[in-house]
């Protein structure tokens, strides 16, 4: 097979803009598992939410795109912290397993509520104004969307890493995780922490649903289709990492992309392909802490 | 006297044979087995309008009213074969299914279609595409209802290439109907002129078509054809419009139900020219069964042309058990019955059912219309061109299938 520069090149950058999906959502996982030590199956069918919320602003209330990237994210969050309260907590303290089987119910039981109103086929989403058309770049035309995705999930990739790692708000959290008996001791509310942190991984997902919204239909299983491809890229970063899942998600953005250049029919198991030879050499990820 | 208990015991046999015949000529119970996909990609296409389809034919077939006793049942073959052709089992051996209706996904389809014939059952196919289904893999149970890969081909390949879209690269959905899709349309635009730079197989239920249709673009194609079907369409034009690619080539949805034009959204979807054979607003007689079934879809949307072919084909099937007077659940028997009567229903009109089993109608070339031409909800589709029955499908001549060289 010949290999075309310009092809080659193109792929890329579509891969890396796949990968801006994956890293959002992967990250959101990762701060809710690396906070809250659930697994948490439900955040296909939040970001599901997220992009749902994003079309009833548009079609119900008229209001658009940009305020729903704010507005849907803080939606779904709060549904996501009354979940928190409601459930999760009280599973907390018990083994993984339970939390994943809840978390698996409740994105069924979401799924199949959105299925039995909107079906399966999915609902038309337009790119904003002043995001339409496309620059060309020689090699590809770049949508000026797609463009806007990657450059807005890389300063939201940041920022979570930057608040969780590098301020006094994160290292309370962090110590929390670690010791929430000690942390309530200095007279922080730990179980409020927990359900925000869970909110803003949430809201992660929520958010990563109004960026795809134009791009893919809003459909009640674009989440289940995605997440188990996320829960791969988490894996091969290290759980509960956040750099390791940002980054993870990004390159493999890039690895699927390229597999669909070479071997097309491969892309959609390149991924898990990965996971398991990382699984065989590294069981705890590329950037994870051993258990 | 060896001679008269010969002969007593054959008309003790004779009797019994009669008393046999008779009382399945009294049989007048009906099962019918709606299997589809429920929940994912197709559902919308088929899965639950499915099954309210039957209901509705079961109902205006007026046998209930003539002492007939119909149930119908629905299944989820989840898009697997194996899953598909479980449930056909167990509905045969168990639950004593006579009918098997829709089973969209040709992979399916095509498993289904080896069961319902190991167990003579009757098997009315709307919602697959594989013209194999007609062709090397055709059965002596099987009416195959509503469109192929064939008529999907013949109708928009042979349009398009003539109207001077001669070079195509086509985006393959990889698993049986993509192939026979692709298969079929390379032949009818060869025939009309055309000819094939490249494709590329992507896998069945992609979010993301833009590394294909990048390598789409590259290829310089005049026309893109799309060889997938459901989301998958949708997804594949809503994307290329963002790539601009709608702009220098023609895109062609080799298979477009109403649902993906809803989907997609008129903005985008407007100009492109597809094949269907049944359209909700076609004449009287669609308009009145697609308003009853509207009103009964939980979402109040119109019959797409599976459902259209699940009704319609029931209907059919109903009348031949009327006329043999009862069930004899000898599906078999039952087909050849069915192809043996004209077909005359209120969404296909008048048509016949060959002899490898497919089912002959007009199909018709759409265009989506514009968003300024559409003047209702679910107004979409103007008719372009109408490909006469006798073209519409493989003809008998060229049709590989084996039951027909006896």
């Amino acid at each position: 097979m010949s290999i075309n520069l310009q092809a080659l090149s193109a792929q890329l950058l579509v891969g890396l803009i796949n990968g801006s999906f994956y890293a959002l959502l992967s990250l959101g996982l990762a701060v809710i598992f690396g906070m809250l030590n659930i697994i948490n199956f439900a955040h296909g069918a939040l970001y599901m939410m997220g992009a749902f919320v994003a079309y009833f602003l548009l079609n119900l209330a008229g209001i658009g795109y940009w305020p729903a990237l704010i507005l849907a994210p803080f939606i779904v969050g709060i549904f996501g912290m009354i979940l928190e309260r409601t459930m999760l907590q009280w599973i907390a303290s018990l083994d993984h397993l339970y939390g994943l089987l809840l978390t698996f119910g409740l994105a069924l039981i979401i799924q199949g509520v959105f299925q039995n109103y909107f079906g399966s086929s999915g609902l038309p989403y337009a790119i904003p104004d002043a995001l339409k058309g496309g620059i060309n770049l020689g090699f590809m035309f770049l949508p000026v969307y797609r463009g806007w995705v990657v450059i807005f999930s890389l300063v939201v990739c940041i920022a979570t890493w930057f608040l969780i790692e590098r301020t006094r708000l994160g290292a309370y959290l962090r110590a929390a995780t670690e010791n929430p008996t000690l942390v309530r001791a200095f007279g922080i509310n730990v179980p409020l922490m927990i359900t925000l942190t869970y909110g803003l991984g949430v809201g992660l997902a929520a958010l990563a649903g109004v960026l795809s919204a134009p791009i893919n239909q809003v459909r009640p299983l674009m989440g289940a289709d995605l997440i188990i491809v996320v829960f791969a890229v988490v894996v091969i970063g290290g759980m509960g990492s956040i750099m390791g899942s940002i980054i993870t998600g990004f390159t493999l953005g890039i690895i699927e992309g390229l597999t669909k250049y070479f071997y097309p029919e491969a892309s959609n198991t390149v991924v898990f392909v990965l996971m398991v030879l990382v699984l065989l050499v590294k069981p705890s990820g590329l950037t994870g802490r051993t258990a | 006297m060896m001679r008269d208990r010969i002969s007593a015991s054959l008309l003790v046999i004779a009797a019994t044979l009669a008393a046999g015949s008779a009382a399945w000529a009294q049989d007048k119970t009906v099962k019918i087995g709606s299997l589809s996909d429920q929940s994912g990609l197709y559902s919308d296409v088929g899965g639950p309008g499915s099954t309210l389809a039957a209901q509705m034919a079961a109902e205006d077939s007026g046998l209930t009213a003539k002492g007939w006793k119909i149930d119908v049942i629905s299944g989820d073959h989840q898009n697997k074969p194996d899953v598909g052709a479980n449930i056909a089992r167990q509905w045969f051996d168990v639950d004593k299914v006579d009918v098997i209706v829709d089973v969209p996904n040709s992979g399916v389809g095509l498993a289904v279609n080896n069961v319902v014939k190991e167990k003579n059952g009757v098997y009315i196919n709307s919602g697959a595409g594989s013209s194999d289904l007609t062709n090397a893999q055709c059965s002596p149970n099987t009416v195959h209802w509503t469109y192929d890969t064939y008529d999907l081909a013949y109708g928009t390949g042979t349009a398009l290439t003539k109207a001077g879209g001669d070079s195509w690269f086509f985006l393959t959905a990889d698993y049986a109907f993509g192939a026979a899709l692709e298969r079929d349309t390379t032949n009818a635009l060869k025939v009309a002129g055309g000819k094939v730079l490249g494709s590329v197989k992507h896998p069945l239920n992609t979010a993301d078509f833009s590394s294909f249709l990048l390598q789409a673009q590259s290829s310089g194609a005049k026309v893109i054809g799309l060889a997938n079907a459901g989301g998958d369409t949708s997804n594949a034009i809503k994307q290329a419009a963002e790539f601009g690619i709608s702009k220098n080539q023609k895109m062609a949805a080799l298979l477009l139900f109403i649902t993906d034009v809803k989907a997609i959204g008129l903005e985008l979807a407007q100009g492109l020219n597809f094949t269907e054979t049944f359209y909700w607003d076609m004449n009287d007689g669609t308009r009145a069964f697609s308003k009853r079934f509207a009103a009964r879809m939980k979402n109040n949307s119109p019959p797409t042309m599976v459902h259209a072919g699940v009704y319609a084909g029931l209907l059919h099937y109903f009348k031949a058990l009327e006329a043999m007077g009862g069930n004899s659940h000898d599906g078999a028997k039952i087909v050849a019955k069915m192809k043996e009567m004209p077909t005359d229903d209120p969404l296909f009109g008048k048509g016949t059912i060959q002899p490898n089993g497919r089912k002959i109608h007009p199909s018709y070339l759409f265009e989506v219309k514009k968003p300024s031409e559409s003047k209702a909800p679910w107004d979409y589709y103007k008719l372009v061109a109408t490909i006469p029955a006798d073209q519409a499908f493989t003809p008998l001549d060229k049709s590989t299938c084996p039951l027909l060289k006896k």
